[in-house]
């Protein structure tokens, strides 16, 4: 599987602080990666990096064959790629009809990709002219993940879309992961649960101290308890 | 409409009427203290046409500082460029002004006004490229940065146009009053109101119902995301911030032809008023300031009849009240 | 070093530059002779403490507050009234400050905890409206204020112009009221800066500065933001009170032009800004500079003026006419915050850094 997105070497600075350290790894193709570590290893500003909300100061990143760390966000989300905050982002004063349409760019909304949408989300659909602003916390997290997937991307960025929720809406969300799985989508997930993680992703890197330490299928490290605790503190097997 | 839309439930809204109700409840209030009714009516279509022409000019600040963060304290210079250009184009209008036909005389207005907005615009071309621009995101210097552009525009309408007052006469078809009943309602108020709802109408249709419009509601939530989800919004900004600009710019003539007379201190004088009206309306929201603008001018009104000594003060007071309510204005819209 | 609490200028040519001014104003009555250097010194004085007040709030604090003029019209109107009622004394002169220094730490008070309900940018403005009400209200309780024409007052007699001192005169110099009055003026005004710089330099002062950089971390470090900034508001106001009074008992004259217009706002931001921010002797740069210009730089630019309309130029009489000086400072200005935001002093300090 060729590789979509790229990261070489990759340093973020924030004011002071010195983020991420020589980030390097690959995103497949087609394919879920889970993006693993602990809180403050540098997941988040790893999204917000290739999305170019925070720039590199070294490194580069590529999607395909074209350089994006020096390009301006818009431009970066319309070679293709989709994000989905750890803070939802969803726009309060629109309604979930809204968020959707300002998602789906110049196209208009798709009834077929809908429906599919509002087979895993039917709070979406039930609360199509509601202000986003109502909806309850899993809600929210529903319009952030329908966002990216109301028009096909090439690449999906997710962080941490079950954090606070529910475990009814994990497993909702769970379905519609597997579902982009199977259709075909690149995702780079960000996830703290390891269950989610294991079912979900087919390759997994994981970060540490703003670099990263493993790279490799998830059955592989799936089956490698001793790894798991030296990496993460605990194993995938461990409930949450 | 997709297939699914039409189908869909629908949860009421509870809609905030609250606010909207405060400038017909405070009117309702002053009559007493009034006294008379016809002196009330006068005193509440004076409120209510200042109250249009100040909202005008602020609208665009407001959505400019909810939009990009940024708060041109310079507004004002805004708002006097555009006075001043109107004087300029009405004066070799005199004789469309000076007959007693309606239609001439707005005809006469209509060039003066589009001037002015035109002038004012692309003032704010230059204000964002070499103002605001360069120290974005620093609020302290831009506070110190665009008042600095202020008193700069000032002194410079000051050296090209001279340091006395100009007079700008309104058109003889706007002079004067017209009658209901025991009450005098001056005509140019009656316009003024006119345009104010017009504007305040089709500010509202764009960002209710336009694509451009959503971006900017969404832009004011959360500017990040909305370029995240691929716009780019900093040009959308700088559309924005001329359309304020050029709103001040009307704003501006409206005034002029208010007070009859243009001089270049009329844009820091009304930039205090302006900052109490958005404070009063919430940073961002057009509809606050629409409200703001309303509750703070029909106060002056009334305060100006009942306390005159007070009429500036009253207004401060009416801002201390409505934060002691709701510590960020009426509708806060901004997540800041 | 203790007599500067051990802020020292850090630079070389700063320091000259320092030692010249206080030498200047420590001996202006014999070095310039006659009334007018007299006033721009004693202005000189006076507005470098007003704006080394300011600089605690904007430069330590990071706060913009549009309202400073209000402590200094209180000051200033504390005294003039206090005289004008009662007599000119120094008791009466001492009443004044009495009743003027609560009334401006209270204002300074409301001001300070408004500031804590509501965000930064709404206190600018907020600030602003407060400033421009009290401006009115002075000009319109005319039973109190006097109203726009102010309060014009005797002082005390050995303050007055046509007092002596004692006979004889030092190196050319009669020592009458009005000399007196400077040295009055200048060592209040060199005290009072020493004591901002004790405040800026002690622990209190570096409190600010940490909460100035990082509010959070301040917090998290135990140190309780309302308490601090609450104080420098107060502090602030109490010595922009008191060069109120020296004001007004240099002028023998009080009225809101002269203490409490937006232009004197605007007159200290931009000494504040040109000087440097966060530096205490930016204050004294930029004091010099402006109240220098403003009466020198006028005349220049008359001539200028004269010279260009009599040579038939389009617009440069009127870009150089003395009346449009605050075009060149607002400009200046606009230079200054964009390209020196640190100041003159800053620019200063970091040449000397580098040397």
């Amino acid at each position: 599987m060729s590789a979509l997105l790229t990261l070489s070497g990759v340093h973020t600075h924030i004011g002071r602080y010195h983020i991420l350290q020589g980030v390097d790894f690959a995103v497949p193709e087609g394919a879920t990666t889970m993006l693993l570590g602990r809180n403050g290893a540098g997941k988040t500003t790893t999204l917000r990096t290739i999305m170019g909300l925070w720039r590199a100061s070294a490194g580069s990143i590529r999607l395909g064959d074209r350089t994006i760390e020096r390009d301006a966000t818009p431009d970066i989300s319309r070679a293709g790629l989709a994000y989905v905050p750890e803070t939802m982002a969803v726009f309060s004063d629109l309604t979930v009809r809204e968020n959707l349409v300002l998602a789906a760019r110049d196209a208009a909304l798709d009834d077929t990709r809908l429906n599919w949408i509002f087979g895993f989300f039917p709070a979406l659909k039930k609360f199509w002219l509601s202000r986003a602003g109502t909806l309850s916390g899993g809600q929210k997290q529903m319009l952030s993940i329908a966002r990216a997937m109301v028009e096909p991307r090439r690449l999906l960025l997710i962080d941490e879309p079950t954090k606070g929720l529910a475990p009814a809406i994990v497993g909702a969300l769970v379905e519609c992961l597997m579902e982009i799985r199977r259709a075909g989508t690149t995702v780079l997930l960000v996830e703290q649960n390891f269950r989610v993680a294991q079912a979900v992703g087919e390759h997994v890197c994981i970060m540490d101290n703003g670099r990263i330490v493993h790279a490799g299928t998830m059955a592989d490290f799936a089956a490698d308890e001793q790894l798991q605790q030296k990496l993460l503190g605990l194993s995938l097997d461990t409930h949450q | 409409m997709t297939a699914i839309e039409s189908g869909a439930a629908l949860p009421k809204q509870r809609t905030d009427f609250l606010p909207a109700l405060l400038p017909i409840a405070l009117a309702l209030a002053a009559l007493p203290f009034v006294g008379s009714p016809s002196t009330w009516i006068t005193l509440t279509v004076a409120g209510l046409s200042m109250g249009m022409m100040i909202f005008i000019m602020a609208s665009g600040l407001t959505l400019v500082f909810g939009l990009m963060d940024v708060l041109n304290f310079g507004h004002g210079a805004f708002i006097a460029v555009g006075a001043y250009m109107a004087a300029l184009v009405l004066a070799p209008l005199a004789a469309w002004t000076q007959t007693d036909s309606l239609w001439s005389g707005l005809a006469a207005l209509i060039p003066a006004a589009i001037v002015a907005m035109g002038v004012s615009a692309a003032l704010s071309i230059a204000f964002e490229r070499f103002l605001i621009r360069p120290v974005y995101g620093q609020h302290l210097k831009q506070i110190l940065v665009t008042m600095g552009g202020l008193i700069v525009a000032e002194q410079l309408l000051y050296a090209l146009f001279g340091p006395q007052l100009i007079a700008l006469p309104l058109p003889t078809a706007l002079r004067g009053s017209i009658l209901f009943g025991d009450a005098a309602v001056e005509k140019y108020r009656l316009l003024a109101v006119i345009v104010g709802l017009v504007i305040f109408a089709t500010l509202l249709t764009v960002l209710m119902r336009t694509k451009i419009g959503l971006l900017i509601r969404a832009g004011v939530e959360n500017r990040e995301m909305v370029e995240a989800l691929g716009y780019r919004i900093k040009q959308l900004f700088i559309g924005v911030f001329m359309a304020g600009s050029a709103l001040a710019g009307l704003g501006g003539v409206m005034w002029a032809l208010y007070r009859e007379q243009v001089h270049a201190s009329m844009g820091g004088e009304l930039t205090v008023l302006i900052f109490i009206v958005i404070i009063i309306g919430g940073l961002g929201s057009v509809t606050g300031c629409f409200i703001g603008a309303i509750l703070v001018a029909l106060v002056a009104n009334y305060a100006g009849f009942l306390v005159p000594k007070l009429a500036l003060v009253s207004d401060i007071m009416l801002m201390v009240a409505v934060l002691l309510w709701r510590p960020r204005g009426l509708f806060p819209v901004t997540s800041r | 070093m203790m007599v500067l609490s051990g802020d020292r200028p850090r630079s070389r040519i700063l320091s000259v530059i320092l030692i010249a001014i206080f030498v200047a104003l420590a001996f202006a009555p014999f070095l310039f002779p006659g009334s007018k250097p007299l006033n721009v010194a004693a202005k000189i004085c006076i507005f470098a403490l007003l704006v080394a007040s300011y600089d605690l709030l904007l430069g330590f604090t990071g706060i913009v507050s549009f309202a400073h003029t209000m402590f200094f019209g209180i000051g200033s109107y504390g005294v003039a009234l206090a005289i004008f009622n009662y007599g000119p004394t120094w008791s009466m002169i001492a009443l004044g400050i009495i009743i003027a220094l609560p009334l401006a730490a209270l204002l300074a008070l409301a001001i300070g905890l408004f500031s804590l309900r509501v965000q930064a940018i709404f206190f600018s403005m907020v600030t602003l409206a407060v400033a421009s009400a009290f401006a009115v209200l002075a000009s319109q309780l005319s039973w109190l204020t006097g109203g726009e024409d102010g309060r014009s007052f005797q002082v005390p007699p050995v303050l007055r112009p046509g007092n002596r001192l004692f006979e004889g005169e030092i190196f050319g110099v009669a020592f009458n009221g009005r000399v007196v009055s400077y040295y009055l003026v200048f060592i209040a005004c060199v005290l009072l800066f020493l004591l901002l710089l004790r405040i800026v330099n002690s622990p209190f002062g570096r409190v600010l500065q940490a909460i100035r950089e990082n509010p959070f971390r301040a917090e998290a470090l135990g140190y309780r933001i309302v308490v601090h900034r609450t104080l420098a508001n107060v502090i602030a106001a109490l010595i922009a009170a008191a060069a109120g009074a020296l004001n007004a008992i240099w002028l023998h004259y009080t009225g809101p032009e002269t203490s409490l217009s937006f232009s004197i706002m605007l007159d200290i931001l931009v000494m504040v800004v040109i000087g440097g921010m966060g530096t205490m002797y930016g204050a004294v740069i930029g004091a010099a500079l402006y109240i220098l210009a403003q009466n020198y730089l006028q005349a220049l630019m008359g001539s200028v003026s004269n010279a260009a309309a009599s040579a038939g130029l389009p617009l440069v009489p009127g870009l150089f006419h003395p009346d449009r000086w605050l075009l060149w400072l607002g400009i200046l200005f606009i230079l200054s915050v964009r390209f020196f935001p640190t100041g003159i002093v800053g620019r200063l300090r970091q040449g000397a850094t580098k040397a």
